[in-house]
């Protein structure tokens, strides 16, 4: 077990370190949720009453997006520069390796919703900091990098690559992505933790269910 | 044991209905070094990726020290070292990071020293804190053979670890090769250079089409002749291609 | 062959039963006398998109447990059968989503709602249209069938939660339209509403079996042609 979690530990120490020292995932994923922030304040900036009705889907939509950006690239460097292989040869269950991975793909997308959530506050003047919100937004996170973190390495390997991952992901990711935008549009109006048990729990329920399930096909996505 | 250290059995690797492993029978002892040699897509680099449980047999068995790759493949990775095409490396960390990392992953106990022992040995330690990206091919290929190298695993398997190498480099990493085998460690290493080959082995075995066609100690080898042997199923391979 | 014999009383026998729920759905079942009389022959379209979306559900679920034993077994059978299925699954869920949308115009005078079931089965869609989309960028056809396999399991997976997560979200909007009150089945109906969801299934067990043996055939073939060039 100690073993194991060192492993864990390792892998995501490694992508940190790579992450800290090129900063190429956190760069392009915060560009691009800046530019969507942006996009949607034009979209909806005419015509809306009440900015605190569009926020929780731009907030998700842009985590969405640009956390399927950082997502492609976890493998993606790993087999361009053919170290992959060398993770699957460590002496531990290829599931450390997911986990290694899952998260350190939980952490960027982490890092960029803490990079966006104050500049979400600033363009459409409305707090988005609140601790309900946050809970919700870091369970979402959690669901959306279990099952990421699997179709990255699925979408890898295949002529597609980059562009298959989003089709992939987003349908199956769609029940978290309908519950953090309702959640998160209630907490908004200053609804309690209590008012969306329900979205809280279908959530909570999806991250554990898929992460069940990818402790239990990793092996199959990596090994030939 | 009477058991071989490996020992491999009427193995098969499909791809689809590409057949690239056609019943594969091989056992290799304690301490001997197995030079693989054979044509582009002759089954080499697969047949290494199964030994190293990077991939899964369709038939057959693979044992290691008793040991079925099936039953119990995080402990046969623990006896693994590998060089594969791939250097295995991150172009964004340090030579000394690389290293640690793989420390971390093979749960290594204070590896500092033995870190220090293998970058000196294959001759980086000046470079140790440089990024593996801005070195060249033949110093990655040394820092992947130290990688290999770092738990100390008695089972050594290197896929083509002269590739893409200047012949001073490749005479270097001969050298090197000679150096970490000795009567403990266990070699198998695929190449497409025979007399290479050749002067490191102490057996041979050429797999052309999926199936093992010679396999002979190399003392009985004499390298002029097995020459058009060797080109002979290159060349057949090539028609076929 | 015994096995072209099995399929021909197969096929016979689910082209008597579709032909029969035809007679029954179309000519056989009452009206329905609880709804206002301009949508009652429209109301006749249960008989088709209800099964139909029984169908593509159960032939999901086949998918779903083939690519389970596919991962557990590694037979190529288990992976003909998780892709055979898919492809019904999706043609009848294609077949829901029109029918649905069809009797949405006359009941609803809209072609298109955002109702659980109708949002759900074109979310389903996508993922089985996501499914294809990574068996085809894959040309390697043992890892086709373990990658698959596994986006088969996540896929079905979500379905419920996706189908839970919309009809919430909708109950806290102000429920407007209610189609299980539109579609109650009314005296008789309800045994003919039985029959032709046992046709269907009786169609989709048929349909995979033609497709179970057309696979086999096409692997035969590339075996031989294979042998031939090799």
């Amino acid at each position: 077990m100690k073993r194991y979690l060192q492993v864990v530990w390792a892998v995501l120490w490694k992508d940190m370190r790579v992450e800290w020292r090129t900063k190429d995932s956190f760069t392009s994923m915060a560009v691009f949720a800046v530019l969507a922030l942006l996009i949607f304040n034009f979209a909806f900036e005419l015509n809306v009453p009440d900015k605190r009705m569009v926020v929780p889907g731009v907030l998700w939509v842009a985590v969405a997006f640009a956390g399927v950006l950082g997502l492609g690239r976890a493998f993606i460097t790993e087999k361009d520069q053919g170290s992959l292989a060398g993770l699957l040869l460590a002496p531990v269950d290829r599931s450390a390796i997911y986990l290694g991975k899952m998260l350190s793909n939980f952490l960027f997308i982490l890092i960029v919703e803490a990079f966006i959530l104050p500049l979400l506050t600033i363009f459409f003047n409305v707090t988005v900091i609140i601790p309900s919100l946050l809970l919700v937004l870091f369970l979402g996170t959690l669901g959306f990098a279990a099952v990421g973190t699997v179709f990255s390495a699925l979408a890898v390997n295949t002529r597609a690559r980059e562009v298959l991952l989003p089709v992939l992901l987003f349908p199956v990711l769609l029940p978290v992505l309908i519950a953090g935008i309702r959640a998160t549009s209630g907490f908004l109006v200053g609804d309690t933790l209590a008012d969306h048990a329900n979205w809280l729990r279908l959530i909570i329920f999806f991250d554990i269910l898929f992460l069940v399930v990818a402790f239990l096909t990793f092996d199959y996505v990596v090994e030939e | 044991m009477p058991e071989a250290l490996i020992q491999i059995r009427g193995l098969h690797k499909y791809f689809g209905r590409h057949r690239v492993l056609r019943g594969i029978d091989l056992s290799i002892e304690t301490g001997q070094t197995l030079i693989l040699l054979g044509p582009n897509g002759a089954g080499k680099t697969t047949l290494l990726r199964i030994l190293a449980t990077l991939s899964r047999p369709t038939q057959g068995e693979v044992q290691v020290a008793g040991v079925s790759t099936k039953a119990n493949p995080e402990g046969i990775r623990q006896y693994l070292g590998m060089v594969s095409h791939a250097p295995l490396l991150y172009g964004d960390l340090s030579a000394a990071e690389n290293l640690e990392f793989y420390a971390r992953l093979y749960g290594l106990h204070q590896p500092e020293a033995r870190i220090k022992h293998l970058l000196q040995q294959v001759d980086l330690y000046h470079r140790r804190k440089d990024m593996v990206r801005t070195f060249s091919r033949g110093m990655i290929q040394r820092l992947a053979i130290a990688r290999a190298l770092l738990h100390n695993p008695p089972i050594l398997l290197l896929d083509e670890p002269d590739t893409g190498l200047d012949p001073q480099a490749a005479e270097m990493l001969t050298g090197l090769l000679g150096d970490i085998g000795g009567r403990e460690r266990t070699i198998i290493m695929t190449t497409h250079h025979l007399e290479r080959g050749l002067a490191l082995a102490d057996r041979v075995a050429i797999l052309a089409g999926g199936k093992l066609v010679l396999d002979t100690p190399a003392a009985e080898i004499d390298p002029q002749g097995v020459r058009p042997l060797y080109d002979h199923f290159v060349n057949q391979e090539r028609r076929k291609a | 062959m015994n096995r072209s014999k099995g399929l021909t009383i197969l096929n016979t026998l689910s082209f008597i039963a579709i032909m029969v729920a035809l007679y029954l759905a179309l000519i056989q079942a009452p009206d329905a006398t609880n709804i206002v009389p301009e949508i009652r022959p429209a109301q006749r379209i249960i008989y088709f998109h209800v099964p139909s979306a029984w169908v593509s559900m159960l032939a999901f679920f086949v998918t779903f447990v083939a690519s389970i034993l596919y991962l557990r077994y590694d037979s190529l059978r288990w992976d003909i059968w998780a892709r055979s299925s898919a492809e019904i699954g999706i043609a009848f869920t294609a077949a829901t989503i029109i029918s649905g949308s069809i009797w949405a115009k006359p009941a609803w005078n809209t072609w298109w709602t955002w109702d659980p079931r109708l949002t759900t089965y074109t979310i389903v869609l996508l993922l089985y249209i996501a499914y294809f989309m990574l068996r085809g960028s894959i040309d390697e056809p043992s890892r086709q069938a373990r990658f698959a396999s596994v986006y088969g399991i996540f896929a079905f997976l979500s379905v419920p939660l996706t189908f839970m997560s919309i009809r919430w979200w909708n109950t806290i909007h102000p429920v407007i339209l209610d189609p299980r009150a539109d579609f109650g089945l009314g005296a008789g109906m309800t045994q003919i509403f039985i029959f032709t969801n046992l046709a269907f299934s009786l169609l989709f067990v048929t349909l995979l079996a033609n497709r179970i043996q057309l696979e086999w055939g096409a692997e035969r073939v590339a075996a031989l042609r294979e042998r031939l060039q090799g």
